[in-house]
């Protein structure tokens, strides 16, 4: 053999791993679809509570649950993502305070998640008291989402050119005004594309909120937060990826089925999410040419 | 406004902007307090044994049992599973992983690329219990009917199954980073290399890959420890046995699936179970960070061109 038809060989080898990859993704959508065609076609499957009968059984309050639960997480990494991003790549400098938190966002980003659950059942439920509740699972999803954003945040503005910053500063902007004024508004669709990938990532985190004690049975809903919003805080709840944990590792067939409607509804929303992310990224690249 | 207003606002501003960052600092320590606390209550706890000797059981033991009643706490078994679970998944990821990332960064069109980057990226997005669901439904009937024609039987919990699911499922993350750091090569080495009538081939596995090595060996090491800490596939698919064996077709227990598995169940605070998954946690913390910091450092001695 020669080199050419070696170099044939090796192009057929890659594009068959790069589809044996893309088979397996699309297998498992088919898996799930197949295995829960009955209950995802069922309307009542997503307004009814979880029961132990599969036929009756749904993801009311997981959906629900995970909309409180991505709400707080959402709230806290951005609260503590952007800024601190901001930090990081206009203010730090080669300071050493900011190499040493860097280096510490660098490790955050490769804690197992696991690892999260349990900072939230030591810390935040039995010494901060929060219980197990909506409140201590948001705040755990938006740490575990917090470096996800700090580096999209920092990719972002570095995308943006001295010369704003010079502008600014040229005439007589403080710190706060280059960033509400220039800064922000430059790299927010960036940003954006950050955090809904953090979402699509955290949406489906499940082992996290397992070791707080998500329950799996919950036949009721938090209240609405317009109307006893600390209620709501306080609130036990449950989440799509966890109902789903919950019916898989059931030996009954029939909660199976359950599980693969559920998972096919999770998938859905993360490919959407996904592709929101990439649109969005499109646009800005085109937006905004320096 | 005046000036004097705007520039304690802008004192202010400054002093949000460092006390957010300061944030994942609290993260971090409020991490080792929760771990480090709860291990050190491990080992002195009475059910244990007491400190020196808790700690010596910890290593020698080769049972992991404790929420029996008769308690066993050698973290071997655990520590088997894992890196039996991780080795089968690196053991995929490896080869199919450094042929996709040198086929998109050498081989392939531009219009290849941008079409296989988004799906490649999708599938870093689907959620790990759906990974867990596939690895125990699909993956697993399928490896029994394929080793029944050899002769062997597998448990319908097993190692190898979520092993192997595990290893496509870092595939997107391990060839990305590799990728990137084929990237880094500067073009004039493969100038240079094909000038000296070397073939394309040659040139992607004698020069770019040798070049990359550094950049390549720390994704790899990256995505050790992903899978070490993956959780929901293994927790779902191999198993909640503690398993001192090798064998990938028997049931083995992870650190992150024992964790799982106990905090599933109600723990009353400071119980020596609910103690039990901060020791088991610890290790798993200790370990990936070991593998983390071991990228960080291989990386650092990149070289530079």
């Amino acid at each position: 053999m020669n080199y050419k038809s070696w170099e044939k060989a090796f192009n057929i080898a890659g594009i068959l791993a790069v589809l044996f990859v893309l088979t397996f993704l699309f297998a498992i959508a088919l898996k799930l679809f197949i295995d829960g065609l009955h209950r995802i076609y069922d309307p009542d499957f997503y307004l009814s509570y979880p029961s132990r009968f599969p036929n009756k059984a749904g993801i009311l309050s997981a959906w629900v649950g995970t909309l409180y639960v991505m709400a707080g997480a959402i709230f806290w990494s951005i609260f503590l993502g952007i800024p601190a991003g901001i930090y990081l790549e206009e203010f730090g400098g080669k300071g050493k305070i900011a190499r040493i938190i860097e280096a510490n966002i660098t490790n955050l980003s490769a804690v197992p998640s696991i690892v999260y659950g349990l900072l939230a059942l030591g810390i935040f439920v039995y010494r901060f008291n929060f219980g197990e509740s909506v409140l201590t699972a948001g705040l755990t999803l938006g740490l575990l989402m917090l470096p996800v954003i700090v580096v999209t945040t920092r990719e972002s503005l570095r995308r943006i050119p001295r010369s704003i910053r010079e502008g600014a500063y040229a005439l007589g902007a403080t710190n706060y005004e280059l960033v509400f004024h220039h800064l922000l508004p430059y790299s927010i669709g960036g940003i954006l594309t950050g955090v809904i990938i953090a979402i699509s990532r955290a949406i489906g985190e499940t082992a996290p909120l397992l070791t707080i004690g998500a329950l799996t049975f919950i036949a009721f809903l938090p209240p609405p937060p317009w109307e006893d919003f600390l209620g709501m805080l306080k609130s036990p709840f449950t989440v799509l990826p966890i109902q789903i944990f919950n019916w898989v590792s059931r030996p009954q067939e029939a909660f199976h089925k359950n599980a693969a409607a559920g998972g096919f509804v999770l998938l859905v929303l993360c490919l959407l999410l996904n592709s929101l992310s990439y649109y969005l990224r499109y646009k800005v690249r085109k937006k905004y040419q320096w | 406004m005046r000036v004097e207003t705007k520039k304690k606002l802008d004192t202010l501003f400054k002093l949000f902007l460092i006390v957010t960052s300061l944030s994942s600092i609290a993260v971090t320590l409020g991490i080792v307090i929760a771990l480090v606390e709860d291990t050190v209550r491990f080992f002195v706890h009475p059910e244990g044994g007491g400190f020196p000797t808790s700690l010596i059981r910890f290593f020698t033991e080769t049972e992991w049992t404790p929420t029996f009643e008769i308690k066993k706490i050698g973290i071997w078994p655990l520590l088997a599973g894992t890196f039996l679970i991780a080795f089968i998944a690196m053991a995929v990821s490896v080869p199919l992983g450094l042929l996709i990332a040198v086929y998109l960064s050498e081989f392939a069109s531009h219009r290849v690329r941008e079409a296989v980057k988004p799906w490649l990226e999708f599938l870093e997005a689907v959620p790990t219990v759906v990974y867990g669901y596939f690895a125990l439904l699909a993956v697993t009937p399928l490896l029994q009917c394929v080793l029944d024609k050899f002769g062997l039987t597998m448990e319908g919990m097993n190692a190898l199954s979520p092993g192997l699911v595990l290893g496509i499922m870092i595939l997107p993350f391990t060839a990305s980073l590799v990728e990137d750091s084929l990237k880094g090569v500067p073009q004039y080495l493969r100038e240079a290399s094909y000038s000296l009538g070397a073939s394309k081939l040659r040139t992607a596995f004698g020069v770019v890959v040798p070049a990359a090595k550094s950049g390549i060996i720390a994704a790899y090491l990256l995505g050790m420890s992903r899978a070490i800490g993956e959780t929901m596939v293994v927790a779902v698919a191999a198993g909640m046995y503690p398993n001192l064996t090798l064998n990938p077709l028997e049931p083995v227990q992870t650190i992150t699936g024992y964790i799982v598995q106990v905090a599933l169940g109600d723990l009353p605070f400071l119980s020596f179970e609910y103690l039990s998954i901060f020791a088991a946690g610890f290790m798993l913390f200790v370990i990936t960070l070991i593998f983390n910091l071991l990228a960080v450092y291989i990386k650092s001695k990149i070289e530079r061109y």
